[in-house]
């Protein structure tokens, strides 16, 4: 199935939470609102046509410009096709529903682009941070990040 | 021991000095901690096997801190497992001997600059006897770096009252 069908169906399903798409890109994205990702992921998981079983990764992002997002890349293993996600939110206000329920694998997924972005993702069993210490300040992979000083009296700066 | 029994096999009487005997006991028999933390600790273990055969130096791994003497400090100390070597370290008895093993640990190597995990060198948690540089050093290194500190054994009093 090409991306302009899974598009299509999605349109005509959600409607509004299917804000935008690009196809000519070089894996082409459908964008989704951030509050409805997990409805869309489980039809996408579930609808037999579609039967997206597998999440291949889940990247968290900063565009350093206020924006932050998720992009998911979906494969299927029944059908052979493949289609990627991205959903957006702004810096003041970092919630996207989990899609942990939908693939096991999001879990921990989840939790590294909650580490190193501080992306909050809602409806999450367990959002810790995955890498870094528990009580690490900052979240390191965003752009305006400054590393501290000292961490248990260790200094971390070369 | 093919030296002492084709030389002095007739209950022969030695002379030394109680420390180079005990020294020697001790350079001879330096008991390593058995981990490792990345890259480096592979050019460790290919130092073990046979090509280079660590224990030809009396380097057995143990794996507990209470029966060592020397931590190799091989690979990339991130800030969440400095605590962990900290500890360690305080687990072993003394007279205890710290090899910081490659650029990694030294000073913190490809890491130096933008990475915010990375311990920038273990002397900033444990004393360092020995540097050795490299990334990763090759086991020859590794040798060249124990013979560094059985040097330094070598030099050291075990009776004489220290400060």
């Amino acid at each position: 199935m090409t991306a302009q069908e899974i598009f299509d169906i999605l349109k005509t399903k959600f409607g509004d939470a299917i804000i935008e798409t690009k196809f000519d890109a070089m894996q082409p994205w459908v964008r989704i609102a951030p509050n409805k990702t997990k409805e869309i992921c489980f039809f996408l998981r579930d609808d037999s046509a579609l039967q997206f079983d597998y999440l291949s990764c889940l990247s968290g992002m900063d565009y350093n410009n206020g924006t932050f997002g998720v992009v998911y890349h979906l494969a299927s293993i029944v059908h052979r096709h493949k289609i990627v996600l991205k959903t957006f939110c702004t810096k003041d206000n970092l919630h996207i529903q989990s899609v942990s329920a939908v693939w096991g694998t999001a879990n921990w997924h989840e939790r590294e682009a909650f580490d190193l972005y501080g992306i909050i993702f809602d409806e999450h069993p367990d959002l810790r941070r995955l890498l870094m210490p528990d009580d690490w300040e900052g979240h390191p992979l965003r752009k305006d990040y400054k590393v501290q000083e000292f961490y248990h009296g260790m200094k971390v700066p070369y | 021991m093919g030296l002492l029994d084709q030389r002095f096999e007739n209950g022969n009487v030695f002379i030394t000095s109680l420390d180079g005997l005990l020294n020697w006991a001790r350079l001879s028999s330096l008991w390593q901690m058995q981990f490792g933390l990345a890259c480096c600790a592979i050019e460790m273990m290919a130092a073990s096997a046979s090509n280079f055969d660590i224990m030809r130096f009396g380097i057995i791994p143990r794996a507990t801190p209470r029966q060592v003497d020397v931590m190799f400090v091989a690979g990339t100390v991130t800030i969440k497992m400095a605590s962990r070597i900290k500890r360690l370290y305080d687990q072993m008895s003394e007279p205890r001997y710290v090899i910081s093993m490659g650029s990694c640990a030294t000073c913190g190597g490809p890491y130096w600059e933008h990475g915010y995990h990375v311990l920038k060198g273990v002397d900033r948690v444990i004393p360092v006897d020995v540097y050795i540089p490299g990334c990763p050093p090759r086991p020859e290194a590794l040798l060249e770096g124990i013979m560094k500190l059985q040097e330094k054994v070598r030099k050291e009093s075990m009776v004489k009252k220290r400060a």
